[in-house]
C-alpha cells in the first residue's frame, strides 16, 4: 500500500476526533476523542517513518503513548474530583472560568 | 493480501472513532475505541512496527482502557440530553471536521514529497523491532527518554493530589471519601 493512504487515513481520523471533540458535551467522551486525535498523530508518524525507512519516527509515536497516558491520567483524575464534589458532568456548565 | 487487511483494519478504524463520536452512552464509546486501537495496531503490523503495535495493545487497549472503563462505571455512564445549547452547533461542527480532512490532506498530498505514491524502501526484518528502538530510546533519544519518565511521574503525582483530595473547597464528600479513594488514585501505566 502507498504510504499516501495511511496519511489521508490519519487525517480522516484526526478529523473525526476535532469533530467529536466540538459534539460533543461530557468530559469523558472528550477526552476520548483526544485519544482519537494522538492516534492519528501516531499512525502519520508511524507512516512516514515507513516511507523514509528510519525507526525514529516510531520513537516518537512511543513518546506520543507515554503523554497520552499522562493525560488521561489527568484528566481522568479532573473528572474524578469533579465528580465527587457534586458538579454536573458538562462542559457547558462548567463556564465559570469564561471571561 | 496487504491492500484486504489495510482495508479491514481502516475500516474498524474508522467504524470505532465514529462510534465514540456518535454513541450515547460513554461506556460504548470506551468500547469503540477499543476496537478503534485494535485496528490501528494492525495499520501498525502493516507498516513493519510491531513494538509500536505490541505497546498500542498492551498500552492502549490494556491499560489505558481499563481505566476509562473503571472511571465510566465509577461516574455513571449517563447519556448526554440531546438539548443543543449553541444553535446550529450539531451542523457547524461536521462542515469543519469535513474542511479540517480536505485541507489536512491537501497539504499532505500536495506537498512535493515523491517517496508518498510509493511503498516505502525496502526494510530488513529487524526493522522497528524492539532492539532497535530501544537502541535508539537509550542512545540517541537518551533526554525525551527520561524527560517522559519525569513526565508520568509528575502525571501519577498530579491525579494523587486531584482524586485523592477530600473535603477542600466546594461541597464536601466526607459519605464518599473512602470508597472514591480507592478508586480515585489510577497508578500510571
Amino acid at each position: 500500500m502507498n504510504a499516501e493512504w495511511y496519511v489521508v487515513l490519519s487525517s480522516l481520523l484526526f478529523a473525526i476526533g476535532a469533530m467529536g471533540i466540538l459534539v460533543r458535551r461530557s468530559p469523558i467522551v472528550i477526552l476520548l476523542c483526544l485519544e482519537l486525535m494522538l492516534n492519528a498523530g501516531n499512525l502519520a508518524l508511524v507512516a512516514f517513518s515507513r516511507m523514509v525507512g528510519n525507526q525514529q519516527g516510531q520513537v516518537f509515536a512511543i513518546v506520543v503513548m507515554v503523554v497520552a497516558a499522562c493525560e488521561v491520567v489527568v484528566g481522568l483524575g479532573l473528572i474524578v474530583a469533579l465528580f465527587r464534589r457534586k458538579l454536573p458532568l458538562d462542559v457547558d456548565a462548567l463556564r465559570e472560568l469564561r471571561g | 493480501m496487504e491492500a484486504v487487511l489495510f482495508f479491514a483494519a481502516a475500516l474498524g478504524a474508522l467504524g470505532g472513532a465514529l462510534g465514540v463520536v456518535a454513541l450515547r452512552n460513554p461506556f460504548y464509546g470506551v468500547l469503540a475505541l477499543i476496537v478503534h486501537l485494535f485496528s490501528l495496531a494492525v495499520l501498525f503490523l502493516l507498516l513493519e512496527s510491531a513494538f509500536v503495535a505490541a505497546a498500542q495493545v498492551v498500552v492502549y487497549a490494556g491499560a489505558v482502557m481499563v481505566l476509562y472503563a473503571f472511571v465510566v462505571a465509577y461516574v455513571g455512564g449517563e447519556t448526554e440530553p440531546v438539548f443543543d445549547p449553541i444553535p446550529g452547533q450539531r451542523f457547524l461542527a461536521p462542515l469543519l471536521g469535513a474542511a479540517l480532512f480536505i485541507e489536512l490532506s491537501i497539504a499532505v498530498l500536495g506537498s512535493s514529497l515523491t517517496a508518498l505514491s510509493t511503498d516505502g524502501p525496502n526494510v530488513g526484518p529487524g526493522f522497528g523491532d524492539p532492539a532497535g528502538i530501544g537502541k535508539l530510546l537509550l542512545e540517541r533519544f537518551l533526554l525525551p527518554f527520561e524527560a517522559s519518565s519525569i513526565l508520568l511521574l509528575l502525571a501519577a503525582v498530579g491525579a494523587v493530589v486531584l482524586a485523592g483530595r477530600k473535603g477542600e473547597g466546594g461541597t464536601s464528600d466526607e459519605h464518599s471519601a473512602p470508597k472514591a479513594r480507592s478508586e480515585g488514585v489510577p497508578t500510571s501505566p
